[in-house]
């Protein structure tokens, strides 16, 4: 049921971890089926120079995480908050209907992670981003 | 590579001489049972047999035993068909909260048509207590069903002890042995109950083939409505060859079931042991003793069961999980639920379920690969780092307490 992508990073996911001395985490649950996963990333300039996940959940939800820390080296804060649950969802090749609400294990718990680093520099949140698009409901 | 096949209580490979047992029918015996020329009572002469078999290893009477398109059916049969047939003697039903959904979802739709239904609880065994039976039971219950043997957790209920509350009460009493049938003895007169329900698939035969024994006299309403088959109570053409299998099969496993329930058993409390050893933070679900010989559940904590179960895969080996992730309705079962775990335990839980083909060399393969797997994801896990540090942990003193007893 899952893509060779979802179980290639299934099967070898990369950045698994935690980053010690992050300067954002991202912490969130899955209100659905109860899943957990942490993103701790690290910021150089504008740029997210590390990130890492640790996940309990499903293959899906641990292909997504995987994708993710992938998606986001590199890029700038701002460009780090426009990956949508759709983009992960899709660099994965697409998940089965009922894994969708998965997708957003991953791209909420990036935007708490930098909402983090942002808040913790002082700086002011770019309202817009953090509304509230990424209900957990059950498609 | 290997393929070490543990999810038996999910289905069982059909015995070769079942399938061609079977195959005749599908070809050159093809008559209808209910015609009268010779190739028709050719069929019903199959059919016959079959049914003496079937009657003959659940110790019933041949007329005693309807056939049903699946285990699934033989519940539904059992549930409405004994429902509305005593309803205008009383309108409540008592069933158990671990039943499986053929028999919980037969009973939630009566009660949308005006039934009561108790929904008894289960100990963290998962197990009935009669006591529980008896008080539940009303001037107004006409039906209990509780199941012989857990699917997920293969606890074995107090069966007899419960059909004796029911007769004294007078209330019918429905068992689902869909896991039980072929795997431990089975007569119906010792049991006590007034139906049984039994699935092919579950022993070795065919899918899609069931049947539900109903003690002579005992009133059950036409749930299939049609021609006069199965002595007017079940309409439509017999699936002939599926019923000769299952009653193939069924002998088979009856004339073997002491050695393989002992062989099985051994196994069973091998790899119980094994993983219990080898693992930290593991529980076995279910009674430690009283227990299905095939079957093996645990929950392991920290981790999700279906990436277990991919990873399990990943190195051929099968097997199943309840956690919420792996129903279609993103609940974990509600067996272990019921059995009082927390959702983030019920979330880690494995059954593996060993069968005819399982060899001591299987369950030695899976105590080799299952713990780095284990360790792997919780590497993974947000909650892995606290494996450790036994402060913590979650779970509550009772729930210690039952790990160390289920590994002793
Ligand atoms: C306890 C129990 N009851 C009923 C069934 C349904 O049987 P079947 O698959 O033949 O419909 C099963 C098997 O899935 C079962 O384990
Ligand atoms: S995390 Fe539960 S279904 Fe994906």
């Amino acid at each position: 049921m899952y893509t060779d992508k979802v179980m290639d990073h299934f099967t070898n996911p990369r950045n698994v971890g935690e980053i010690q001395d992050a300067d954002g985490v991202g912490l969130v649950g899955n209100p659905i089926c109860g899943d957990v996963m942490k993103i701790t990333i690290k910021v150089e300039g504008d740029r997210i120079k590390d990130a890492k996940f640790k996940t309990f959940g499903c293959g899906a939800a641990i292909a997504v995480s995987s994708m993710v820390t992938e998606l986001v080296l590199g890029k700038t804060l701002e460009e780090a908050l426009e990956i949508s649950n759709k983009a992960v969802a899709d660099a994965l090749g697409g998940l089965p209907p009922k894994k969708m609400h998965c997708s957003n294990l991953g791209a909420d718990a990036l935007k708490k992670a930098i909402e983090d680093y942002i808040e913790k520099q002082g700086k002011d949140l770019p309202e817009s981003r953090f509304d509230s698009g990424q209900g957990c409901e059950d498609s | 590579m290997k393929l070490v096949y543990l999810d038996n209580a999910a289905t069982t490979k059909p015995r070769q001489a079942v399938a061609e047992a079977m195959l005749p029918f599908l070809g050159e015996r093809y008559g209808n049972p209910s015609s009268i020329y010779s190739i028709a009572r050719d069929a019903k002469a199959a059919l016959d047999e079959a049914r003496g078999k079937v009657a003959k290893a659940i110790n019933a009477h041949p007329e005693e035993i309807i056939f049903a398109g699946s285990g699934t059916e033989a519940d539904n049969m059992a549930i409405k068909g004994v429902a509305y047939a005593h309803s205008r003697r009383g309108k409540h039903i008592i069933t158990s909260a671990i039943e499986h959904h053929a028999v919980l979802d037969s009973v939630k739709r009566l009660e949308r048509r005006g039934f009561q239904a108790t929904f008894l609880p289960v100990d963290s065994y998962g197990m009935v207590d009669p006591k529980d039976v008896e008080a539940a039971i009303t001037d107004d219950t006409v039906l209990i069903s509780i199941m012989h043997a857990n699917n997920e957790v293969g606890t074995i209920q107090p069966i007899e002890a419960i059909a004796h509350i029911a007769k004294n009460h007078g209330v019918l009493f429905h068992t689902d042995a869909v896991q039980t049938t072929g795997h431990i003895p089975i007569d119906v007169r010792q049991l006590g109950v007034d139906l049984l329900s039994l699935s092919g698939h579950k022993f070795k035969g065919p899918k899609g083939v069931g049947a539900l024994w109903v003690k002579k006299g005992v009133k059950v309403e036409r749930y299939i409505d049609g021609g006069g088959q199965e002595g007017n109570r079940r309409a439509g053409t017999e699936n002939v060859a599926g019923i000769v299998g299952l009653a193939l099969a069924l002998e088979l496993a009856a004339g073997e079931l002491e050695q393989e329930t002992a062989r099985l058993t051994k196994l069973r409390d091998y790899l119980i042991k094994g993983v219990t050893e080898r693992i930290p933070h593991v529980r076995l679900n279910g009674h430690p003793t009283k227990r299905l010989p095939g079957n093996a559940s645990f929950c392991f904590e920290f981790i999700e069961g279906e990436s277990l179960l991919l990873s399990l895969d990943k190195v051929g080996i099968c097997g199943s999980s309840g956690s919420a992730c792996t129903s279609g309705s993103l609940e974990p079962s509600h067996v272990l639920l019921a059995m009082g775990l927390p959702h983030e335990i019920a979330h880690g839980s494995l059954r593996l379920s060993l069968g005819h083909e399982t060899t001591p060399q299987d369950i030695g393969y899976v105590l080799e690969m299952l713990p780095g797997i284990v360790s792997r994801l919780r590497a993974m896990s947000p909650f892995g780092e606290e494996v450790s540090s036994s402060s913590a942990c979650s779970c509550t003193q009772e729930e210690h307490h039952l790990v160390k007893s289920h590994q002793s």
